[in-house]
């Protein structure tokens, strides 16, 4: 029989420590609803998600009665919309309303692939799209936004960078009574992956399967509790205690992956290995760093401590599943994480802070809320410099940021749920106009060329 | 197919019969039991076979957690496999 301590064991991570799968996605090709006609587009893309992803809900609630285990969410990724789009002459925003409808059916709560992949230029639908993503955003509810921009093969689309501040704004601005919820819907990529089951970041590449299954994981909360049982270990120690744990967690991934995959007749992608917070007490990735020594998330030594935990979260989790992909790192979303949020509310925690740690974990600046008054060019600016963390270092990297129309620093923007709330925090105002209204390519770095 | 039921709370009369009642009447085989009271707590951990259910296995789990919140007992029902992924390499 399973030994009674490795059964309280899973009991206790699972009830007290926050312990869940956050997400089943499926990812859903729409490449074969491709139509002129944007109506027949539309109803084509309506009916293949909603025949696709009929039974996930479904089927995800089963696996977490039988296995015990949370599944927060299950969602849907579909190939960039921008793709699908291009061959119908009309503003793109009646696929965000039907993507918002299919996902009422299917009963999922985020529905991603409003996207476009432009990080070389732009091809036919991509400008269209764009341009649309502040109206699609606003006229739906669980549609999600993402643009990638650049990558560490082509180099940074300095001209997307441009629209893209623009958009951002725009996309708050246009939900300013519902608290700029559109921008926190808007990711703007560098080296976006093609298989990530997270939002708002997620659609399913084009390189991808008809439909497949891709899972990720959970457990701050686990690893702050384990780490709290070594007080005195050095600090290799505590990266040991991190691979054990987040194995542990990542098998719960896999089986629950798996069991999915079987059960809906589609292919099993990927587990995503992600510390992914909620605002909940005792999910936060903030509360493991402050576990392993900082006084405050944000305090000189955050990186540092940052770059261990997401290392030793992968180390772990490689051996537990078949197959990893999408973003796999650390989470560290502001609004989304209590110690976050309570360590940009004193001060400790800054955006340049978080910047230098997205250098050493997955993501990038997410979930930032920053004054309504922050000019364009500036949000151009962060992106770029974002983007540019991820071309050098051959990792994704992300921006967003939810200018908070109306509000200046301190102010606090409140979604509730799983988005949770965020203080709005300093943003350098020089400047950077004349570098961003250049425009053009930034090449690709020289470890591009590996071949 | 087995189950793990997990039963922790303040030991009351009768809670070992209420829980294999409810495996009885769905048709699960009781495997194995162990049980500890500690000052007043009760542990219980009990692995069942749920290959012959007469009714789904949610159900089970559903009747079972209704029955730690008649009790005011935690009551667990996991599919075994939870346990061993996580814990055997």
């Amino acid at each position: 029989m399973i030994n009674v301590h490795d059964i309280l064991e899973t009991i206790r991570m699972i009830q007290d420590e926050c312990l869940d799968i956050r997400t089943i996605t499926m990812g859903i090709s729409l490449l074969d609803c491709i139509d002129s006609d944007i109506d027949k587009a539309c109803d084509k893309v309506y009916d293949k998600i909603t025949r696709c992803a009929q039974n996930l809900v479904r089927v995800g609630e089963d696996i977490e009665k039988e296995y015990g285990i949370p599944i927060i969410n299950k969602r849907l990724s579909v190939t960039p919309i921008a793709i699908v789009s291009a061959a119908c002459n009309a503003s793109p925003v009646k696929f965000a309303l039907t993507m918002e409808k299919a996902a009422k059916t299917c009963g999922v709560n985020l529905i991603g692939g409003y996207s476009a992949l432009v990080q070389k230029g732009f091809s036919a639908g991509d400008e269209r799209l764009i341009e649309s993503i502040p109206e699609a955003l606003a006229s739906t509810s669980c549609v999600c936004s993402s643009v990638n921009v650049g990558s560490t093969k082509t180099g940074i689309n300095l001209d997307a960078c441009k629209i893209m501040g623009r958009i951002v704004k725009k996309s708050a601005e246009l939900t300013v009574d519902n608290q700029c919820f559109g921008a926190a819907k808007l990711v703007v990529f560098c080296n976006a992956v093609e298989d990530n089951p997270f939002m708002a970041g997620a659609f399913h590449g084009v390189g991808e399967p008809d439909c497949i299954i891709n899972v990720g994981v959970s457990g701050p909360g686990v690893v702050r509790s384990v780490l709290r049982k070594y007080p005195d270990a050095d600090i290799t120690g505590i990266s040991d205690v991190i691979k054990k744990t987040s194995y542990k967690i990542t098998r719960v991934g896999q089986l629950v992956g798996v069991t999915a995959s079987e059960r809906l007749g589609v292919p099993f992608g990927i587990v995503d290995l992600s510390l992914a917070p909620t605002p909940a007490v005792g999910d936060s990735v903030a509360h493991i760093l402050e576990e392993i020594g900082l006084e405050r998330c944000g305090a000189c030594g955050t990186t540092a401590a940052l770059a261990l935990l997401n290392d030793a979260v992968k180390k772990g989790g490689v051996m537990a599943c078949s197959r990893i992909g999408g973003l796999s790192g650390a989470f560290i979303p502001v609004s989304e994480d209590a110690g976050m949020i309570e360590a940009a509310e004193c001060g400790a925690l800054s955006i340049e802070k978080l910047e230098a740690m997205t250098a050493v974990c997955s993501v990038g600046l997410d979930m930032i809320c920053i004054p309504g008054d922050t000019t364009d060019d500036v949000i151009s600016a962060i992106i770029a410099d974002e983007a540019a963390i991820g071309m050098v270092n051959g990792k994704t990297t992300a921006v967003r940021v939810i200018p908070a129309i109306g509000m200046k620093e301190g102010d606090v923007l409140d979604w509730g749920g799983l988005f949770g709330k965020g203080p709005v925090m300093r943003v350098n105002t020089y400047s950077p106009a004349k570098f961003i209204s250049r425009g053009g390519q930034i090449p690709a770095p020289l470890h591009s060329l590996k071949n | 197919m087995r189950a793990v039921v997990t039963v922790i709370g303040k030991d009351t009369v009768g809670i070992l019969t209420k829980v294999s009642g409810i495996c009885t009447e769905y048709n699960a085989n009781v495997i194995e039991v162990t049980q500890s009271v500690l000052q007043d707590m009760f542990a219980m951990i009990m692995l069942v076979d749920i290959s012959k259910l007469n009714k789904d296995f949610t159900e089970l789990v559903t009747r079972m957690t209704g029955l730690g919140e008649e009790l005011g007992l935690q009551i667990h029902t996991m599919h075994e496999e939870i346990f061993e992924s996580m814990h055997r390499i």
